[in-house]
């Protein structure tokens, strides 16, 4: 028995070197400056989901956190690491929720399942506006079993809605799964990454995108920050 | 037959001038200064239909009763003259109906559109878009920012297509989903639409206008009564074009300006 497992896990590594040299790459998203003041969405034509925010709902362009945290930047490995083509079998799923995108930026792989569901007691069109996949909208009335879509080229794409014009949100489908969105706090973790030289892409949806180098040598975690310039309107 | 058939026509007739006549269904409560003409002018126009509906459907009852027992052989009279003197009897007793009701409506209608705003008109800019209304107001500086549809991105609720980083008149601008006005001011409204054909309706202001893409539209009102009314768009517009609607708040002048500020400071 104890044989069967030692061998199992010597072909493990065989199979996935990574496993022996694993680095990680990890760091935080800031901002300098002041960003613009988030405008506030008026739901009142739909009660049905202006009930569900006790407080005031604004949009999501720039989510800032403490000591100048950057939310939602989709953090990427876009070179260097070849696509090892395995598309996650877990589908990734997008809510309409309150007549808002949840969550607002959603990475995913190219080809990977992508469920879009819609909570409300009200009706939505869910618009993706593509230019490099094939566009398509879809209405989907209260009730409606989840839609199942997907998307065969990387591409970042930005959602509203067809029937609320002020739902938005990004699907950011990209040729890796070495990617992490910034949390609360600004900070991403890429880890499971073999020795090799790759850059690293920070993506935001106004702010622009940011790149930076970063060679890993083995079983070693770098530090990586990135700071973007906040733009006043 | 023909004689049940006529009566039939008259009885439906009668019926249906009934509940017009009693007032059945009335009009929602006027809220406007230039409502009552409104109102009149549409009372004017049905009872004119009404009475060319009536006498049509009596005529047409009679001669059934008269000559529909008519043998194979009879004559056919023709009208004295023949039918291009009825034609053009006919012709010049609807044009000039027509005429009239024109003519005595202008008042009605300059009411809103022909004349021009008073100088101290408040101006609201609304824009329609699928499937919303939004509301601009020109902000303590008096001026609207210039507009520029390439920046448009309800995303970040510029849904103007404002550009405040280079456009100072810009800055102050407020955009709201609803329409507040102070009562007895009067509002000039500037209207277009991003994307297709959309309709301002409003039931109690007596004011329904399309609008239509590529053209500034402007008309202007006074409302007189405090109170919460439906906008609605009436131009059937696309997918959600039965959700497509906002409020209008008819506010005294002082609440008015406590809205006014509590939008500017969002």
């Amino acid at each position: 028995m104890r044989t069967k497992q030692t061998l199992i896990a010597l072909m493990a590594l065989l199979v996935f070197p990574a496993l022996l040299f694993a680095g990680t790459i990890s760091g935080k998203v800031v901002y300098t400056g002041t960003p613009a003041k988030q405008k506030p969405i008026d739901m009142s034509k739909e009660p049905s989901c202006a009930k569900q925010h006790a407080t005031p709902v604004t949009v999501e362009t720039v989510v800032a956190g403490p000591n100048n945290a950057l939310e939602n930047v989709v953090v990427y490995i876009s070179s260097g690491a070849p696509d090892d083509g395995q598309v996650p079998s877990q589908a990734v799923t997008f809510e309409q929720k309150g007549c808002q995108y949840i969550p607002h930026v959603l990475p995913m792989h190219v080809n990977q399942e992508l469920k879009v569901i819609n909570s409300d007691q009200t009706s939505h069109n869910i618009h993706p506006l593509a230019k490099v996949n094939r566009e398509w909208n879809k209405s989907q009335p209260p009730g409606t079993p989840p839609l199942s879509e997907k998307y065969d080229k990387a591409e970042f794409i930005s959602v509203k809605c067809n029937v609320h014009p002020w739902m938005h949100g990004i699907f950011a489908v990209l040729n890796t799964n070495h990617y992490d969105l910034s949390k609360g706090g600004g900070e991403f973790k890429l880890p499971n990454l073999p020795p090799g030289k790759y850059t690293i892409t920070a993506w935001h949806e106004d702010y622009g995108t940011q790149t930076a180098d970063v060679t890993i040598t083995g079983n070693e975690t770098k530090d990586v920050n990135f700071t973007f310039k906040a733009k006043a309107y | 037959m023909a004689k049940f058939f006529s009566i039939t026509i008259v009885l439906i007739a009668i019926f249906s001038a009934i509940p017009i006549l009693r007032h059945t269904w009335v009009a929602p409560e006027d809220i406007s200064t230039h409502g009552a003409l409104i109102d009149e002018q549409m009372s004017e126009t049905m009872a004119e239909a009404g009475i060319s509906f009536l006498a049509a459907q009596f005529i047409l009852a009679l001669f059934i009763w008269k000559f529909s027992n008519r043998g194979p052989d009879a004559k056919i009279k023709s009208f004295p003259g023949g039918a291009k003197g009825l034609v053009i009897a006919a012709l010049l007793v609807v044009g000039v109906e027509v005429m009239a009701l024109g003519v005595f409506g202008v008042k009605a209608w300059a009411n809103v559109y022909l004349d021009a705003p008073s100088a101290n008109a408040m101006p609201i800019q609304v824009q329609a878009g699928q499937f919303a209304f939004y509301f601009r107001y020109p902000g303590p500086d008096g001026k609207f920012g210039g507009l520029h549809p390439e920046l448009i991105n309800e995303g970040s609720q510029n849904i103007f297509g404002l550009d405040p980083e280079h456009d100072v008149d810009a800055r102050d601008d407020i955009v709201a989903a609803e329409m507040a006005i102070p009562v007895n001011k009067e509002v000039h409204l500037l209207m277009h639409a991003k994307d297709v054909g959309h309709s301002f309706f409003v039931r109690e202001l007596r004011v329904q206008q399309d609008f239509v893409p590529g053209l500034d539209v402007s008309l202007h009102f006074t409302a007189t009564k405090v109170g919460k009314y439906e906008i609605v768009c009436t131009q059937l517009c696309g997918l959600g074009h039965y959700n497509m609607k906002a409020y209008l708040e008819v506010m005294s002048q002082q609440d008015f300006d406590n809205w006014l500020k509590q939008q500017a400071g969002q």
